[in-house]
């Protein structure tokens, strides 16, 4: 397995290898061992600014990249310029196999340059080239395009990096991988660029020996069957997550609108049926993924003034895209929805954050919070045209308004009124799903700041009339089971095939002897070292609000109570008063 | 003779479980990597673009083997080479020989190369490569 940490000091421009077989033994990888690193980087962890040359990013991954199929995904820890607090946010594309063979287990980026700079990692070399040409290039497409055809490691590098969002410091965006991946949420992109950083390669063509041969080949074949035979990732293998739009919708838990509905007349215009059966042009996967969940349309566009000329744009698509961007914006046109998901790609910012301010902004807007001398256009829902230059604007932020909420719609409310009808939690603007108690409660005490924290909208879909404290109870058991799985580091989506059973299997062959109680309680200690790291970096239940139209919105179970919503936070508090 | 064959290039998503693949495909020597895998799967000009996958074409007069200083690399009957490793002096010749760059490095300099022995083939889930009879 990979123990060695790869540290690179931008402000030095120096870097050095250590070997900590303490933290991957005793935590495995992922997001435990990188909760560990950030520690120890982040001494005054609440008075480093997120913006500073303080800050640090951890990227780490696990013990079965690349051992085993599915196990794709690289975490990224440091701390969010969007909430202040603990920044977690996974992607996959190659970047993992990439970490992985270039003979790391982890890789820790600190410091900051005093000019432009991308940084490649070539196994046991680090190279800081010079970045100030490319360092303005807005397009992150384009971006990563330059980088790979001066660089070399085709087919076993990933090229990670930015785009004018992270370079305008917009507080969420995201580092964009192999084009169709990100490292999305809380605004990873936004440090890389406060780092004078625009990119990150990563390649290698490391290899490592299983303990147990024969066992290990076969417990590969295992996983693999249970993958591309069983109905374990059918969800994902054919419509993608985009499967999710009809049945949330006619469940009542799309958001719509800001929020003001919870159904979409034109869910069926924006459903992943749709998208497939009109728009998708290939599938892609993530490497050593046999699924290839990327869905990726082609939009074939006219151009503006000659006729039987055509650019095809091909755009990844996902169900957190066409909830933010679509029906929480109110655009029900399939190419508009597709060109609006396409510019934020371009910008590399984070689509969830991006759509949930323009919806704030539009319902501002509406009511007369804000005027045109703000948003410097008309923003009305479904207007996807004015949509996508509002979107230019959050990057170039000509004016106040925009300067604000390009720090996100709580930053924003709160110099601009409509906290109310703000839809963030934690500073950080909510997932597309309004399913009820599980989900909301799940996104104020989540630990990754995601709907795939505690599955709370899955609780909700077989609610069984939990009281506060059971739920906040079954959100917890599950999301410290997650914390194995984000330390191994598997895709969620995989998380039907990685049960205990199979990871105590998978274990074996590399040497690791463990067992399910063994591994539910390092989830445990992951889960809590963690809420320990949130505290120090300030987190506190106190602070956590909700905004009224949560309370205002039908959900599934009803209208939501706003006496059970503090129980529950209440008894949260406990719990994170004892760790 | 049997050997790997592509049968669409223009299903591969770019997953790379043949490489993978090629590097467990050692029984008695699996690896964990890519270190020796002689198939690479690459995105074209960008993942935009799709995907596909390169190893050794099995060539009848192959330039790899000619420009083998010391008889490491020796063309096989019926296309593409034999491989002895404890001859390879790690030159890296064959690498730069190779009109369509199916030769990689291992990670002791050495080439990794396709040998055709078809097991990628097992743990290609998209029906992009098969291992069947063809004619020499």
């Amino acid at each position: 397995m990979r123990s060695k940490v790869l540290t690179i000091d931008l402000s030095r421009y120096k870097y050095w290898v250590e070997d900590r077989k303490d933290l991957f033994e005793e935590y495995i990888g992922g997001v435990g061992v990188a909760v560990q690193l950030l520690k120890e980087e982040l001494e005054n962890a609440k008075g480093v600014d997120p913006l500073g040359e303080e800050n640090v990013i951890v990227f780490s991954t696990g013990p079965f990249t690349p051992a085993y199929p599915l196990a794709s995904k690289t975490v990224a820890l440091f701390k969010s310029p969007l909430t202040s607090n603990l920044g977690e946010s996974h992607a996959g594309g190659r970047s993992a196999a990439a970490i992985a063979n270039a003979g790391y287990g982890a890789i820790v980026i600190k410091g900051r340059s005093r000019k432009p700079v991308y940084v490649v990692v070539d196994e046991d070399k680090v190279h800081f080239r010079d970045g100030r040409v490319i360092w303005s290039i807005q397009d992150s497409i384009v971006t990563g395009r330059i980088i790979a055809e001066r660089e070399k490691g085709r087919g076993i590098r990933t090229v990670m990096r930015i785009g004018g969002g992270g370079l305008n410091l917009v507080r969420y965006a995201c580092v964009t991988t192999e084009t169709y991946r990100h490292f999305g949420r809380l605004g990873l992109g936004a440090v890389f660029g406060s780092k004078n950083l625009k990119a990150l390669v990563v390649m290698g063509r490391k290899s490592f020996k299983p303990k147990d041969k024969e066992n290990f080949r076969k417990v590969y074949d295992e996983i693999y069957d249970l993958a591309v035979k069983s109905d374990a990732m059918k969800k994902y293998h054919l419509l993608g997550t985009a499967v999710n739009v009809l049945p949330l919708n006619e469940f009542g838990g799309l958001p719509t609108k800001n929020l003001t509905e919870q159904r979409f007349d034109k869910a069926e215009e924006i459903s992943g049926e749709a998208l497939a059966e009109n728009n998708l042009g290939r599938r892609i996967a993530c490497a050593h993924c046999p699924v290839a969940c990327i869905h990726i349309a082609a939009l074939r566009e006219e151009y503006e003034t000659e006729k039987y000329f055509y650019k095809t744009l091909m755009i990844s698509y996902d169900y957190e895209l066409i909830y933010a961007l679509g029906s929480m914006l109110g655009v029900g046109s399939r190419e508009g929805l597709l060109k609006l998901i396409h510019r934020v790609e371009v910008y590399g910012l984070d689509a969830i954050s991006t759509g949930v301010c323009l919806a704030w902004a539009t319902e501002a807007y509406k009511r007369g919070l804000i005027s045109k001398n703000e948003t410097l256009l008309d923003l009305e829902f479904g207007n996807y045209e004015n949509y996508i230059k509002a979107v230019d604007y959050i990057v170039s932020q000509p004016n106040d308004f925009y300067k604000a909420l390009a720090k996100g719609v709580d930053e924003a409310s709160r110099i601009y009124g409509g906290r109310e009808f703000a839809m963030a939690f934690g500073r950080n603007e909510m997932p597309g799903y309004n399913t009820g108690y599980g989900a909301y409660i799940g996104y104020l005490i989540g630990l990754r700041h995601s709907h795939l924290d505690g599955a709370g909208y899955s609780i909700d879909q077989k609610w069984k009339d939990y009281s506060p404290k059971e739920l906040v109870d079954e959100l917890i058991r599950e999301e410290q089971w997650r914390q194995i799985l984000s330390s191994l580091v598997v895709c969620f989506f995989a998380r039907g095939i990685y049960k205990p059973e199979i990871v105590v299997k998978a274990f074996k062959p590399l040497g690791v002897e463990t067992d399910e109680n063994e591994l539910r309680e390092i989830g445990k200690k992951i889960y809590e070292e963690k809420l320990r790291l949130k505290k120090k970096m300030g987190f506190s239940v106190e602070d956590l609000q909700v905004p009224e139209r949560v309370f205002e919105a039908d959900t599934p179970q009803g209208k939501l109570s706003r006496d059970y919503v503090k129980e529950a936070l209440d008894y949260y508090k406990e719990i994170v008063s004892k760790i | 003779m049997k050997r790997l064959v592509i049968k669409d290039l223009e299903k591969c998503v770019g997953c790379g479980l043949c490489m993978y693949a090629c590097s467990r495909r050692n029984a008695r020597d699996p690896e964990i990597g890519v270190s020796k895998s002689g198939i690479l799967a690459v995105s074209l000009s960008g993942f935009e673009r799709g995907a596909t996958i390169i190893f050794c074409r099995a060539c009848s007069e192959p330039p790899c083997a000619q420009v083998c200083p010391t008889g490491a690399m020796t063309p096989r009957k019926g296309g593409g080479v034999f491989f002895k490793e404890d001859l390879c002096i790690a030159c890296g010749n064959c690498m730069e020989a190779c009109t369509i760059g199916a030769i990689f490095r291992q990670e002791n300099g050495k080439p990794a190369v396709c040998v055709h022995c078809g097991y990628c083939a097992n743990y290609c889930p998209h029906g992009v490569l098969a291992y069947e009879e063809v004619k020499s």
